[in-house]
């Protein structure tokens, strides 16, 4: 594993805890507020971290709905995890257990920025994107919880807004390739036409289909978008 | 909140199994062998696929209805700064200015 790559990869992860360590803030504010305690927020972050997911479920329990249909909307909105760890796979070293292990590592920005542009992944560069992010998530739940009257709504503090913004930062190295481009502007059309008929996290899954588009075309070389993230 | 708090810990509990099985699977079955050439030409392309979803849900639906909000203006208005080369860190502490700005005033 590049030592290098895995130095950049916490350096690109630094800005991006900072965003997480806000949305995770809240994400403490809202469960506590919801009625779990401050340890079952806390365990939530540390052992699940997976943002979206965690949201989903607790929209759903805070709205007065069960176990099933919080697990239900977490699962879709978890679910494009599985075409992310099946696209890194071939990156990831070792026996089965190892790579599942190691899959464990992969969360939005982290995969994104550890994109080679060619289907490969800069496994070292994923794990130190990741580490920061996992701390800071973490750190933002338990400070969210234990100081969440202080905060009162997080959206009055406009911290709804962090993440989009993020992935369109995200994006944009992305969209130079003119592929990119129009699997991105397919992908968002399939999420936007879903949202009105279907569960939460199903436009999402299914706009994975968009990149088909690049069916019988191998990934372009030479494109980094970590480089190009980090150069914004 | 209707649940009690042991079916909290069973949800956080299913959580936990189904998130690290979801993220486990792709790794453990597919493994270390190349991809065909076809699927590196669509893998490639997932990223800019679920990450422009991810946006576009985030910012336009409200439920299950399409909707331009707050949150539609203020990440507009980080996405018009990142165009001007203002650094992503930058443009997403604006966006969140605005958005409490606007709501603040609302």
């Amino acid at each position: 594993m590049s030592s290098e790559s895995f130095r950049r990869g916490l350096r690109l992860g630094a800005p991006l805890s900072a965003v997480g360590f806000v949305l995770s803030l809240s994400f403490g504010v809202l469960a506590v507020q919801a009625g779990f305690t401050v340890l079952q927020a806390i365990v939530t972050s540390a052992l699940v971290f997976a943002g979206s997911a965690q949201f989903a479920a607790l929209a759903i329990v805070s709205g007065g709905g069960g176990i099933g249909a919080a697990l239900g909307a977490a699962t879709m909105m978890h679910s494009r995890f599985l075409a992310m760890g099946v696209a890194l796979a071939p990156s990831l070293p070792g026996g089965p257990l190892r790579r599942a292990v190691e899959g464990q590592a992969v969360i939005d920005a982290s995969w994104a920025l550890a994109s080679r542009g060619d289907g490969t992944f800069d496994r070292a560069l994923l794990f130190g994107t990741t580490i920061p992010q996992y701390a800071s998530w973490v750190a933002g739940t338990i400070t969210g919880a234990l100081l969440g009257d202080l905060f009162g709504d997080p959206e009055r503090f406009g911290l709804d807004v962090l993440f989009p913004t993020f992935f369109v930062g995200i994006l944009v190295a992305d969209l130079r390739r003119p592929r990119a481009r129009v699997a991105a502007l397919v992908g968002g059309g399939i999420a936007l036409a879903l949202v009105p008929f279907t569960p939460a996290g199903v436009p999402v899954l299914a706009a994975g289909a968009a990149a088909l588009v690049g069916l019988g075309r191998s990934g372009p070389t030479g494109h980094r978008p970590a480089e190009e993230a980090a150069a914004a | 909140m209707t649940l009690g708090e042991g079916q909290v810990w069973l949800l956080i509990g299913a959580m936990v199994l189904m998130t690290a099985g979801t993220k486990a699977i792709g790794p453990a079955l597919v493994g270390g062998r190349p991809l065909p050439r076809w699927f590196s030409g669509v893998s490639a392309l997932l990223a800019p696929a679920l990450l422009t979803a991810l946006v576009v849900t985030a910012v336009f639906a409200d439920g299950r209805r399409l909707a331009v909000g707050v949150d539609t203006v203020a990440v507009a208005v980080g996405v018009v700064l990142m165009m001007f080369r203002v650094h992503l860190v930058l443009a997403c502490v604006v966006a969140v200015l605005v958005a409490a700005g606007l709501r603040a005033l609302g």
